[in-house]
């Protein structure tokens, strides 16, 4: 029972696979500018590593070794295509502005990551759970820094207003440099900042 | 069983793909209808609130029925050469909303193609050019829609532009883009951009509308340029007089059919005796 705890608190704060790891950056520059395009993506990515490492799993004792990784990939692929297909099925405006950016979770590399080191050594279930909560953990990095980002670069929350028009009467100014990805870099290195800060084990000696 | 044979390897990885391939299939089968309702419904919802731009009665919400609306507000719909002759028609939905039919972004791609080559010397595709037009009856006004469609930045842009009965004023506009920078070429689907376009007209001769960086200085076939976007902006004034040069024939011959009063009309008539 303690195991299952830790495969599925682990990725989320202490091993985080965007502040710790260092991986799938890219898109969480890209995704990240309103809150809501965020939410989808974090939803996306963590069936496609949830349901990717299941599959692999149940397949990791009959995948012949020399064409484990494209065997993968082959999996990978088509979760993200389903995903894809489904969100542009029903809910098409946020598929419109997450554009290219849901196919291009087959090039994230948490999700080829976490099934070559976890799902090819484990059984469908734990796999499961790592790959889900790998997705959690991206995907609440996504979202804290969609927050800051929309909330300063547009004044909004889930497309509605929170900073009131009296304000930009006021003189108050969306901060246009919010809505561009360097911000969300220099905001992710913040988040990176606090979390070593308060986990002094992260830090190199 | 020897998962490294190569027997093995080609067989398993053959399997793998088919039973992939017949996933994939099957997923895009069934969600297709779907998806390209939302396509058309796009397009509706950017054709009608381009349309509705001159009547503030009338609102688009998120959840306004458009196919409904759209179906009401619609007079005719069909296609034109770029000799100013109808090709065909759409149907509009007037039977049953299920039935309309708008040129999608790849229909307006395919019409920019044929554009390029009669810009480019090939003048005898005029008459095979199949440009739509949407003809509505926004509280007794006529007003029709003329998409534009060209290259922007990084990516298509298009846009659908409501002419009035004159064949001339500008009721209203709106575009889209695929991949505009975010804060930049993209605000061109913003209102302070769009909204510059109702009451300025089509000119006459080279320009006939225009996107001018640092000002259109009161000029009425021109708006004001995106700061910061300025390939966009030129990219987008670019289109919008490619497409309405192609329009211009259609436009002026049915400017002269609706304005049955007063002297202009008469001596048209005239003319044609």
């Amino acid at each position: 029972m303690k195991d299952w705890k830790e495969t599925l608190l682990n990725p989320i704060f202490k091993g985080n696979p965007i502040t710790v790891l260092v991986l799938g950056i890219c898109s969480s520059l890209a995704v990240t500018v309103q809150l809501k395009g965020a939410f989808v993506m974090a939803l996306s990515v963590i069936v496609v590593t949830g349901l990717s490492s299941f599959v692999v799993s149940l397949m990791r004792n009959s995948i012949p070794n020399r064409i484990r990784i494209i065997v993968q990939l082959v999996v990978v692929a088509l979760m993200v295509i389903l995903v894809d297909q489904v969100l542009k099925a029903y809910a098409y405006s946020i598929s419109k502005t997450l554009s290219v950016y849901i196919g291009l979770i087959i090039t994230n590399c948490i999700v080829m990551g976490r099934i070559e080191a976890y799902a090819l050594g484990n059984k469908p279930l734990p796999s499961l759970l790592d790959g889900l909560a790998n997705g959690a953990g991206y995907g609440l990095i996504l979202v804290v820094v969609a927050f800051f980002r929309e909330l300063l670069g547009s004044g909004t929350l889930f497309g509605f207003r929170i900073i009131p028009e009296s304000f930009y009467g006021a003189g108050y100014m969306n901060n246009g440099l919010m809505i561009l990805p360097p911000m969300a870099l220099i905001l992710l290195g913040c988040i990176i900042w606090i979390q070593r800060a308060i986990q002094k084990d992260l830090q190199e000696k | 069983m020897n998962t490294n044979s190569n027997l093995y390897t080609v067989i398993y990885s053959t399997v793998l793909v088919v039973v992939v391939a017949a996933v994939l299939a099957f997923a895009a089968m069934s969600l297709k209808p779907r998806q390209d309702e939302n396509v058309k419904i796009e397009t509706i919802t950017k054709v009608l609130s381009a349309a509705t731009q001159s009547d503030n009665t009338v609102s688009i919400g998120d959840d306004t029925d458009v196919m409904a609306m759209y179906a009401d507000k619609i007079t005719d719909a069909f296609y034109v050469n770029g000799n100013g002759e109808k090709v065909g028609s759409m149907n509009t939905g007037k039977d049953n909303v299920k039935n309309i039919i708008v040129a999608s972004t790849g229909d307006l791609k395919k019409q920019n193609d044929i554009i390029k080559q009669i810009e480019a010397g090939k003048t005898g595709l005029l008459a095979s050019l199949k440009l739509p037009v949407y003809v509505f009856d926004i509280n007794g006004e006529k007003v029709t829609v003329i998409p534009c469609y060209g290259a922007g930045l990084w990516g298509p842009i298009w846009g659908y532009i409501a002419v009035a009965a004159d064949g001339r004023t500008i009721d209203g506009a709106i575009f889209d883009h695929k991949s505009e920078t975010p804060g930049l070429g993209a605000k061109i689907t913003e209102e302070p951009f769009y909204g510059q376009f109702k009451g300025k007209s089509f000119g006459e001769g080279e320009t006939i509308f225009a996107v001018v960086k640092g000002g259109a200085k009161g000029a009425s076939n021109g708006v004001d340029a995106i700061s910061g976007a300025t390939i966009t902006s030129q990219a987008l004034g670019n289109t919008i007089n490619i497409w309405a040069k192609y329009y211009a024939p259609y436009l002026k011959a049915s400017a002269e059919k609706t304005c049955c009063c007063g002297d202009e009309c008469e001596t048209a008539k005239a003319e044609e005796e």
